[in-house]
């Protein structure tokens, strides 16, 4: 009965979603108080019953109800009980119940969260919410089903895939979901803008913490992810330009994009016509990135073929929010009176050169992932876009944002002192210009790794001179300073850490450079030399887990005779699906790696192995980490700032200053 | 019992909609937005005094934002207001539209009257597949050690087609056909794995496999209907048509496959040659409307016609195994077995075909 109970409450859930869709948004045409009360209670009641019907879900797999199809597909009764619950997200059907549940999760924390905000703002975004998640609804119910019955129930299921039979399926898509999904709202919010005329500065004020929470989410989503591929798939390579990878980060730089240019909507009440774009854009990609894993269009042009149904739904779904939301901004654009007027020299100029060094690496990110795909379906002619294309491209771009970044923190609003700017971070430069040179000194290796090295210390150093200027200066006491430090705005520390989190990846990155790779084989009690390090297997031995059988190899590593991790790599048979999966072993010495992968074991008790030494390469995730915690500082600031003019005492003459003296 | 929870849940819902709807009063418009302006100029001040700001920056921003202060306050906006014939249409539409989107597609899409199943809930039925699965893992771990016994796979192959485990079957049937070598039926029953596999379809793969059993045994009607099939799926129906009628007359009438054949032949728009043992007029359109588990329980009928016959008339070996095999494919062990204990009664004095019993009984995995 709970499983149908689930069925119920999510055939529920699109009613009252097409009802929600409807009313508020008549309400606030109407300016009718009562109708747009209704999407308040409605959003939070969406929640509850799409949070039933996950629960239903989750329950049949935790006590293996093989009549439900989708536990029989993707479950079996020995499973670990983590994974049955996180197996629950771990195929179509229910990640797309887990999509729908997050949309509904943003639909109702507006809900209950937006006492601040207008109240026709509040019902047109949540009839949009609305729309999106009856559009999903609707599909889940018609093409993708996770309640289909199967009558008489088979005793046992079909296993997940092992690949996924990992703590990281608990965490990753959860994560990426809220993020990804999160932009719905924003999205919502640039649609209710639009329908309402409300474009304005308070406008960017009530999105940027949905903004926010959602880039946070993506932004970890996207890192946890990246390192479980580089943790389980065993070619200790964590980024690989996957179409799939590309389609969240699309989303994430139009986000990284987003929350940026809100801020300039926000404080001078310019960019307006920009940042409802740019909203629209990030969940469009979000959509497109769905539309491309989910279609089959992805793994190759013609799976489209085998379930046509779901990637016509999919792209049906697209073509009406992205098109009906662009007929919206056509029709809206024009009416927009322009804002505050600034100088190119400026926080808000430096905000602009952000956007577009974004939303350029963005598209060319688009290309580089659809290209491939757009010239198979025309001319049958199969070509891969990987790492070099994206090396080429997309790092040149990234150099400058990086290369602005400190400087753009440093600037005023309105009108700002490059000179003043660039002398300030002297020292940042020095650091990062003598970091390089010592680490080439020390490390030598391909001339990119010191220089990357170089520009990412610079980063991590320029990032917080603003606020070194902002709270210390010449003969400050300490207790001045640290009670400075307290009055700041959370936001200035976000941006501060969210900037230094870019630097520290970058430095992670860089540093692969310096990396030794070593594929051999060897034998059991044989030294090997990776890096500074060496390895020996120690010994091999069967175990049994509760759904495989896996053989262990027990290796330490040691520097200089004396012992300093050991780890257990190990291959993993898995007996339902008949699939090998190999388990890397890791140990984490400073912030380097030592990654070992047991590649296959011969007949003659050879084995084959990859080991990698990875010098600094837990950056890449701790800076993650780090833009993540800048993130929720910056969410953490309830308070409200304006930008200020500084009033400069000589104007020199740049162009579009006639205006700027307003 | 399900229905008073539906009910329940569905008042629940059209209640939550309705509350506001009662207590709604009209506001001004714009106060939220005037209070923001406001409080970024509180800001200002609070800023000046933490030595954030120069005084003549506080100004400038002030004056900046009190001008926005102005256009958001000044700004037209019609009043908000609350009406009734607003509030009727609301309630009209949370009462109405609500249960009546809901019923509806739920009754299109539900099975209410279907219990949950746990798996702790069904020992009995677990006993059994719990001495199945102990063998197969035990043959699987032989298997294991010793990947060229071609007899082992041989029995375990059917085994893994009975369990479900579709892909493992094929790959089952293709190791015992590598060590063994290929012969009709081993390439017939990978080529049924593989189309099970990939829920009905055939593949290029299987394909091959029923066009070298055509080659080595022509006419073979298996591989004629997953020809056809293929056929039909791959968009070339006339040709599909063509295959499957000629099928149906080329073979007799009783054949276990006839049933399906027939089905697809209308399905495909044709009429099935004899046709006085084919479904008729509306009976034709029901089958044709049949979606395809249906199609499976009108084979099934077709079966038990045949089990029955056998019962009145058990001297008919062909007819025997016909019905063993259309059991295991139905996935009816049990009902195989007992099938396979009535036919070794019946033709307990007809050496011969007590051979071909066991024979095909080791094939399809009945023994043990």
């Amino acid at each position: 009965m709970i499983v149908e109970i689930g069925h119920y409450a999510l055939v529920l859930a699109l009613a009252l979603a097409i009802v929600q869709g409807v009313v508020p948004l008549a309400g606030a045409l109407r300016r009718d108080v009562a109708l747009m009360a209704m999407a308040r209670p409605a959003a939070v009641m969406q929640f509850l019953l799409v949070g039933i019907s996950f629960g239903a879900l989750t329950y049949a797999y935790v006590v293996s109800d093989f009549s439900v199809v989708n536990v029989f597909e993707n479950s079996h009764s020995l499973k670990p009980l983590v994974y049955k619950f996180s197996g629950v997200w771990g195929n179509h059907e229910g990640s797309m119940l887990l999509w729908v549940l997050i949309l509904a999760l943003f639909g109702a924390t507006v809900a209950v969260f937006s006492h601040g905000m207008p109240d026709d703002l509040r019902a047109l975004v949540l009839a949009v919410q609305s729309w999106i998640a009856a559009a999903f609804l609707f599909f889940v119910l018609l093409t993708s089903n996770p309640f289909a019955r199967l009558i008489p129930a088979p005793l046992e299921g079909r296993d997940l895939n092992p690949l996924l039979q990992d703590p990281g399926l608990a965490i990753h898509p959860p994560l990426l979901y809220v993020g990804y999904v999160g932009f719905s709202i924003t999205f919502s919010f640039a649609a209710a803008a639009l329908i309402s005329g409300r474009i304005d500065a308070a406008w960017a004020r009530y999105v940027r913490p949905w903004t926010l929470a959602a880039w946070i989410f993506l932004t970890l989503g996207i890192a946890m992810g990246s390192y479980w591929a580089y943790y389980t798939l065993g070619w200790g390579g964590f980024w690989f330009w996957d179409p799939v990878e590309n389609a969240s980060l699309m989303p994430w730089l139009a986000g990284t994009a987003l929350l940026h240019s809100a801020a300039v909507m926000e404080k001078r009440d310019a960019l307006k016509i920009w940042t409802i774009f740019l909203a629209i854009l990030a969940f469009s990609l979000s959509l497109l990135g769905t539309f491309l894993v989910r279609s089959g269009v992805l793994t190759s042009v013609h799976s489209f073929a085998t379930d046509p149904q779901r990637g016509v739904f999919i792209l049906a779904i697209l073509v009406f929010f992205i098109g009906g939301s662009l007929a919206l901004f056509a029709f809206r654009a024009s009416a927009l009176k322009p804002g505050g007027i600034f100088a190119p020299v400026s926080r808000e100029g430096a905000l602009v050169l952000n956007n577009l060094l974004l939303t350029t690496c963005c598209a060319t990110v688009f290309v580089g992932t659809l290209y491939p795909l757009a010239l198979e379906a025309m001319t049958g002619e199969k070509i891969s876009v990987g790492a070099p294309f994206f090396n080429l491209t997309f790092g040149p771009l990234f150099i400058p944002i990086i290369l602005a970044m400190p400087i753009g923190q440093m600037l005023a609003w309105k009108r700002g002192d490059f000179f003043g700017a660039a002398q300030r971070l002297v020292l940042a430069t020095a650091i990062g210009a003598g970091g390089a040179l010592v680490l080439y000194a020390l490390r030598g290796g391909p001339v990119a790794a010191p220089l990357l090295s170089g520009l990412a210390l610079y980063l991590i150093i320029g990032s917080f001179v603003e606020i070194a200027g902002r709270i210390g200066g010449r003969g400050k006491s300490l207790s001045v300073i640290i009670a400075r430090a307290i009055g700041l705005p959370r936001s200035a520390w976000g941006t501060a850490f969210a900037h230094a989190g870019i630097g520290l990846t970058l430095f992670g990155l860089a540093a692969t450079g310096w990396g030794v790779e070593r594929v051999i084989t060897a034998r059991v009690g044989e030294p090997i030399a990776v890096g500074p390090y060496e390895v020996s297997i120690r010994s091999l031995e069967p175990r049994l887990g509760s759904n495989y059988q896996e053989l262990v190899a027990h290796t330490s590593i040691s520097e200089g005779g004396a012992v300093l991790a050991e780890i257990d790599p190990s291959r993993r048979s898995f007996t339902t699906r008949s699939m090998v999966r190999t388990e890397a072993g890791i140990a984490t010495i400073g912030m380097g790696q030592v990654y070992m992968n047991l590649a296959d074991v011969r007949a003659d008790g050879t084995l084959d192995l990859r080991l990698y030494w990875k010098p600094y390469v837990a950056l890449i995730w701790i800076g993650a980490l780090i833009m993540a915690l800048g993130g929720f500082l910056s969410l953490s600031d309830r308070r409200l700032r304006i930008g200020i003019a500084k009033r400069a005492a000589a104007r020199a003459s740049v162009s579009g200053q006639a205006q700027a003296a307003e | 019992m399900v229905w008073a929870v539906f009910a329940l849940m569905t008042g629940a819902v059209v209640l939550a909609v309705l509350w506001p709807l009662g207590g709604a009063r009209a506001v001004g418009a714009h106060a939220p937005d005037v209070s923001f302006y406001r409080s970024q100029i509180e800001e200002i001040d609070r800023d000046l005094a933490l030595g954030l700001l120069t005084p003549a920056d506080a100004e400038a921003a002030r004056s900046e934002a009190a001008r926005r202060l102005l256009r958001a306050s000044d700004a037209p906006s019609a009043p908000m207001s609350v009406s009734r014939t607003g509030i009727r249409l609301g309630a009209l539409a949370a009462l109405l539209l609500i249960p009546a989107i809901t019923l509806s597609l739920y009754g299109f899409l539900g099975n209410p009257e279907l219990p949950d199943q746990p798996l702790k809930g069904r020992q009995p039925e677990r006993q059994g597949q719990f001495e199945v699965e102990t063998a197969v893992s035990k043959i699987e771990a032989h298997l294991a050690a010793n990947p060229n016994d071609g007899r082992g796979w041989d029995i375990l192959a059917p085994v893994y087609m009975r369990l479900g485990r579709y892909e493992d079957a094929a790959r089952a049937f293709g190791n015992a056909a590598r060590v063994l070598g290929e012969t009709p039926e081993r390439l017939t029953a990978q080529g049924e794995a593989l189309v099970y596999g990939a829920r009905e379809q055939v593949s290029p793969q299987a394909r091959a496999n029923f066009e070298k059993v055509l080659q080595l045994n022509t006419g073979d009607p298996v591989a004629s209907f997953y020809i056809a099939l293929s056929r039909e799926q791959s968009g070339d129906r006339a040709g599909a048509l063509a295959d499957f009628m000629a099928l149906a007359g080329g073979t007799p009438i009783d054949a276990p496959w006839q049933p399906a054949v027939r089905a697809r032949i209308l399905a495909l728009g044709g009429t099935p040659p004899e046709a006085q043992a084919g479904p008729k007029g509306e009976v034709a359109d029901a089958v044709r409307a049949m979606p395809t588990g249906e199609q499976r329980a009108t084979i099934r009928s077709m079966v038990d016609s045949l089990a029955a016959r056998l019962e009145q008339n058990g001297n008919d070996v062909e007819g025997w195994l016909r019905l063993l095999r259309s059991y295991v494919v139905l996935q009816e062990p049990d009902l195989a077995r007992a099938a396979l204990m009535r036919a070794q009664k019946a033709l307990a004095e007809d050496a011969d075909a007590l051979r071909r019993l066991e024979a095909l009984a080791a094939e399809l995995g009945l023994k043990g």
